[in-house]
């Protein structure tokens, strides 16, 4: 997982491009045209930098952030064979917040300065992290629906125009395809086992629901207008396209494990191909964005505790006197 | 064979192995910087495998199924030392928990390997490669923080103090300690707490920790014969929380 989702778009505005340089700009949009990667040393627009600090810093958050709702069953796993695969599974989402921070690192801004953003509030994550994760088959909902969601986000996007964060998805996508059976495995095992496991996994299914259709972020109609992002390939596909096709893969699969959504709404139209739903509450995601959801609080107390008792091992990594030890010496 | 002796060194090798692959893996989301909670991830899952290993041996030898026997048994059943038990703390107690450690574990399997008992030897055969790299990773921040500013030297200091006297209870000796070294299952942990001290002290001395004299420290027993300190039970209880909501259940 875990990114990808939604990108929190400041409103664009496409005035500030007159004090581009209309030729390098004309070149710059005509390599993406032909879909060209634009590489970190390449000329670019401010614009387009901005936008896409902005998108990768938020991929990465969501992974680190994503590990701790997983991460807490880590230590509460049945069995050896489940507690392995959720350790690497949630090892695996650590790991992306390592490389996409180090892909944002190359449009300018630091690992550090990124941090400090999250910890302030200044920078956002994926929303559905600020929901709590009360039992073992909640667990399990993330790493197969969320995961799932996002890998249909994040395939769109490794066909992106920023050639670094291309590369990442690529290597993420490979480790989610994995995340995914792994989270489609130990769904079936609960869906199709006992009658607590069952109830337990109806349970948790019926509690993410919601959170998963808000997913992909708000209907198109009432986004921000993203014209130029579509153009430059920065956002790849619309919220409404990768929630269709969310919908399309799951759904059915869903329901095979003789599971229920709690939308009474939800069927697939059969004459426009496009599945219908009750509209999500917009308001309330707006609310727990804003940082009045169940855990936002907790998850940032997470990562401002660890950020400042982890410090003194940053100030001593950095210190003159620090003598380089060849890690494998 | 002494199956008696043989199952209780397993027993100790295993549940070392499974306690601290646990608390290792409660470092997600919390490391100092992102490496490190890949770090002790890894590390984590190398500890849970090994001690998986070693539960299957003990399987073999007529004892219940590893899930049964790592997510059922309470702390009074547990054979691991208390120093694996002690909760994750901060980044400089875990640090130097992991390195005293596992210089004693990599020395142990190492010796291990020539066991008489062949299926223990073949085991320790592998595990050794793995236990190289944890060694590796602990010898790295031990130096490199070690040398470096005041704050860390100071941090890493006190938890060395704090933490030897529970590390030398990883070399407590059980009723079958003759047994297990006169059929050569093992050189026994007298002969390998002298390899550690030398081990440990080779990389100490590169920094500037000073190592305390282990001669009037005293050791912190009770482990191997089933005496926990109270952090123990607690972890058992997390541990098989959902294990335990249905026991028929297949998760």
């Amino acid at each position: 997982m875990y990114g990808g989702g939604n990108t929190f778009e400041a409103p664009v505005k496409a005035d500030g491009l007159e004090n581009e340089d209309p030729i390098l700009l004309a070149e710059f949009e005509a390599r993406i045209a032909r879909g060209e990667k634009i590489e970190p040393s390449d000329w670019m627009p401010a614009l387009y930098r901005k936008q896409l600090i902005r998108m990768i810093e938020q991929h990465a958050h969501s992974e680190i952030i994503g590990s701790l709702p997983e991460g807490t069953w880590i230590t509460r796993a049945p069995g050896f064979r489940r507690k392995m695969a959720q350790m690497a599974k949630v090892q695996d989402e650590v790991g992306h917040a390592q490389l996409l921070y180090s892909a944002a690192e190359t449009l300018g801004k630091t690992r550090e300065q990124m941090l400090s953003d999250l910890i302030n509030g200044k920078s956002k994550y994926s929303n559905v992290f600020n929901y709590p994760t009360p039992t073992w088959a909640d667990s399990n909902v993330i790493s197969w629906l969320i995961d799932a969601g996002a890998i249909v986000n994040q395939l769109a996007n490794a066909k992106g125009s920023y050639g670094p964060y291309c590369r990442a998805l690529d290597r993420i996508c490979a480790e989610e395809a994995f995340h995914l059976k792994y989270g489609h495995d130990a769904v079936t095992h609960m869906a199709t086992g006992t009658p607590t496991q069952r109830r337990m996994m109806q349970e948790a299914l019926n509690r993410w629901w919601p959170a998963i259709m808000t997913f992909f972020g708000p209907a198109d109609k009432m986004s921000t207008h993203t014209e130029i992002l579509m153009r430059w390939k920065v956002k790849m596909a619309t919220n409404d396209d990768c929630r269709q096709q969310f919908l399309d893969m799951y759904v059915p699969k869903i329901w095979e494990l003789g599971l229920t959504l709690p939308d009474p709404n939800l069927h697939k139209n059969e004459e426009t191909g496009q599945w219908e739903f009750t509209e999500p509450d917009w308001e309330d995601f707006k609310r727990v964005i804003n940082g009045d959801g169940p855990c936002n609080k907790e998850r940032l107390a997470v990562r401002r505790a660890a950020e400042e008792n982890g410090a003194w091992v940053r100030r001593a990594l950095l210190s003159p006197q620090a003598k380089y030890v060849k890690p494998l010496a | 064979m002494n199956q008696a002796a043989l199952k209780n060194l397993l027993y100790r090798l295993a549940d070392d192995q499974l306690i601290l692959g646990h608390r290792n893996s409660e470092w997600n989301g919390l490391g100092p910087i992102l490496e490190e909670d890949i770090a002790f991830s890894s590390m984590a899952q190398d500890k849970l495998g090994h001690s998986l290993q070693l539960y299957l041996l003990l399987n073999q030898l007529g004892e219940a199924e590893p899930d049964t026997v790592a997510f059922t048994r309470n702390a009074p059943q547990f054979h691991c030392c208390q120093l694996v038990e002690l909760p994750i703390g901060e980044y400089d107690f875990s640090l130097i928990r992991h390195f005293l450690y596992d210089h004693a574990e990599l020395l142990r399997f190492e010796a291990l390997g020539q066991s008489s008992y062949e299926p223990l030897a073949q085991v320790a055969r592998k595990l050794k490669g793995e236990l190289k790299y944890h060694v590796l990773h602990a010898n790295t921040w031990v130096k490199r923080l070690g040398s470096s500013t005041e704050e860390a030297i100071a941090r890493l200091q006190q938890s060395l103090d704090y933490t030897l006297p529970y590390a030398l209870g990883l070399f407590e000796k059980t009723e079958q300690e003759e047994a297990i070294i006169a059929e050569g299952i093992f050189i026994g942990e007298d002969a390998l707490k002298a390899r550690w001290e030398e081990s440990i002290r080779a990389i100490l001395s590169q920094t500037a920790l000073q190592m305390p004299d282990l001669q009037i420290l005293t050791p912190v027993y009770g482990g191997r014969t089933g005496e926990h300190t109270e952090f123990l039970q607690p972890l058992l209880d997390e541990m098989a929380e959902v294990f335990r909501l249905d026991p028929t259940a297949d998760w």
